[in-house]
């Protein structure tokens, strides 16, 4: 199954100026546990989805009270510098709707 | 616990918005909020969100009229109800103009609706740019945060203006002085609701942790709504939050999503004087309405380190607005933008000596970048934004008007429009604000919560502010 399908809150926004934060939360407990004890995301995972090298991803937590994994990436340039393309880094979180959950 | 109040009901904290006057609080959950026996008013009026430009250039992106919107509704009731009401982080911000021009707001407002006499706290925590040099000189580390380097003498060139956050103490020390109203400068979120808290004699830990859950207002609530209040309180150990809008509930999972909201880590909330610990915290719902959470602890850290924020100016910035739909041009974008790029490079010499480019490709992968998985190959249309940035406004201009010009005359093999390749929206070189970038996410060692932090109180009346000399 889609995460997309079992998750009821995938985003991501700026965590402070040099992170952006991705949080996925599941309301349904079942869901969220499904999610957990599949180990598809975890560090690794998430910098191979996203391109990026492992060490750019800064924390990743499964945080039990919300239902929750969240994860961390280093930006590449502080939010709203030039160049920039999602200030709020809320539009980053797409690519996971699609990660398959055994 | 201070004076016996704890006999009493729970000291009560209530939040009207998540950040004052970037769109206007709703008025009707505060007003209801106001009839549950509130014992604090207190909102964040800042974010780093917009980027490092409001910062660098000291300028407010909330408009003036919804900032004296949000003022008035608060301060009407916290002096009808008389209790106090504290704002951080002034003008979106934080900076010395922030808490002056807030100041300003206030006093008008008692002014035109003839208010009682009250005391005001302003406490201001702009750090000059000097200031940080002369540290430097003696020695002293500007270490830098989440993996920066420490600061040396050319990043501090590179700063126009920066900012300490501060933690609660300056603020509860102005409720101690009898504050009837705080305009602070950069403040940690949770510190402002964290001061009356302290000052009602709660521990660190729950006073921290409860500002942590209630900054963001009713986005600790299900379902989805900004802007609305939520009331919060400790009592025998744990903090509870209740959502005031009459549709909105606090609920573990609510609370506790938010408890992770916008930080790196769900465990732990830095301040100046130490560190909220959420490892062990435990969610239960109360009531309908309302979340209890236990478990939260504070570790003080054994030096006072402040957080600095600063932003610097990075040049004049002008965009042009370019849409293709010829398959082979957008087959061939990359060559296109290498094209036009070299086009410039002719006129001004390689990207990043007197100008930078960027070219955003809205429909391939102008959102993620490198970041993004899955670039569309071979979309039907395609937007290419072109931007550039510069010191020197006119190098910003031409550049902008060669790096985005040259994609109609680029030179593509088998091209079979050879009438342009690229259509323009328009022909006109956009003026954008001007380019900032944060230069300091670092921190400073200081003696203590007062070192790069100044309060000044005033007395208001008949709208006039009078320094009481302290």
């Amino acid at each position: 199954m889609k995460l997309v399908e079992l998750a009821s809150t995938i985003r991501s926004k700026n965590a402070g100026v040099d992170h952006i934060t991705f949080d996925i939360i599941c309301r349904e407990r079942h869901n969220f546990e499904r999610v957990r004890d599949s180990g598809v995301l975890n560090r690794a995972s998430v910098a191979r989805l996203f391109g990026i090298e492992e060490a750019r991803v800064t924390d990743f937590v499964v945080f039990e009270p919300a239902q929750a994994i969240k994860f961390t990436i280093r930006r590449l340039r502080p939010s709203g510098c030039k160049g920039e393309t999602d200030m709020f880094g809320s539009q980053q979180y797409a690519p996971l709707f699609d990660v398959e959950i055994p | 616990m201070k004076g016996g109040r704890r006999a009493m009901k729970p000291f009560r904290v209530l939040c009207p918005t998540g950040h004052l006057s970037f769109t206007p609080l709703e008025k009707g959950s505060f007003l209801l909020a106001c009839g549950y026996g509130p014992d604090a008013i207190a909102a964040d009026a800042g974010s780093c969100d917009m980027g490092p430009r409001p910062l660098g250039a000291d300028e407010h992106v909330s408009l003036e009229a919804w900032q004296r919107h949000d003022l008035e509704v608060m301060l009407l009731q916290s002096r009808r109800l008389g209790i106090p009401m504290i704002v951080g982080s002034a003008s979106d911000t934080g900076t010395d103009r922030g808490v002056d021009q807030f100041v300003a707001l206030v006093r008008d407002i008692a002014k035109e609706h003839r208010l009682p006499p009250f005391r005001l706290a302003a406490i201001y925590s702009e750090v000059p740019v000097e200031e940080l040099k002369r540290r430097l000189l003696r020695r002293e580390r500007i270490e830098g945060l989440c993996g920066r380097p420490d600061a040396g003498l050319s990043i501090l060139e590179r700063t126009d203006r920066a900012v300490a956050v501060m933690d609660a103490e300056p603020m509860r020390q102005a409720l101690a002085a009898g504050a009837d109203v705080i305009i602070a400068g950069r403040s940690s979120d949770c510190a402002i609701f964290a001061a009356p808290l302290l000052h009602a004699g709660h521990d660190p830990a729950n006073s921290y942790f409860l500002g942590k859950l209630m900054e963001c207002a009713s986005f600790c609530a299900e379902p989805y709504m900004a802007k609305e209040s939520v009331m919060g309180w400790i009592d025998e150990g744990a903090v509870y939050v209740r959502a005031m809008h009459p549709d909105q509930r606090c609920t573990p999972l609510s609370v506790a999503s938010h408890a992770m909201y916008e930080r790196p880590n769900p465990y732990f909330e830095h301040v100046a004087g130490g560190c909220v610990d959420m490892t062990d915290c435990v969610y239960e719902q109360v009531d309908d309405k309302t979340t209890r959470v236990r478990g939260a602890r504070f570790v003080t850290s054994p030096t006072y380190r402040m957080k600095i924020e600063g932003a610097g100016f990075v040049g004049h910035r002008r965009i042009a607005i370019v849409g293709i739909r010829d398959p082979d041009t957008i087959r061939l974008i990359d060559q296109a933008v290498a094209w036009a790029r070299d086009k410039v490079a002719e006129r001004f010499g390689p990207d990043g000596n007197s100008y930078r480019l960027h070219y955003h490709l809205y429909g391939r992968d102008g959102i993620m970048g490198p970041m993004e998985p899955r670039p569309v190959a071979a979309p039907q249309e395609l937007c290419v934004v072109v931007e550039s940035v510069s010191r020197d406004p006119q190098v910003a201009f031409e550049a902008c008007a060669l790096g985005s010009r040259n994609l109609f005359y680029a030179r593509l093999p088998a091209l079979k429009g050879t009438a342009g390749a690229a259509a323009m929206m328009s022909d006109e070189i956009l003026i954008g604000e001007p380019g900032y970038e944060w230069t300091l996410n670092h921190v400073v060692m200081v003696s203590g919560p007062g070192d790069l932090v100044r309060t000044r109180h005033h007395r208001i009346a008949d709208g006039a502010a009078w320094g009481i000399a302290r």
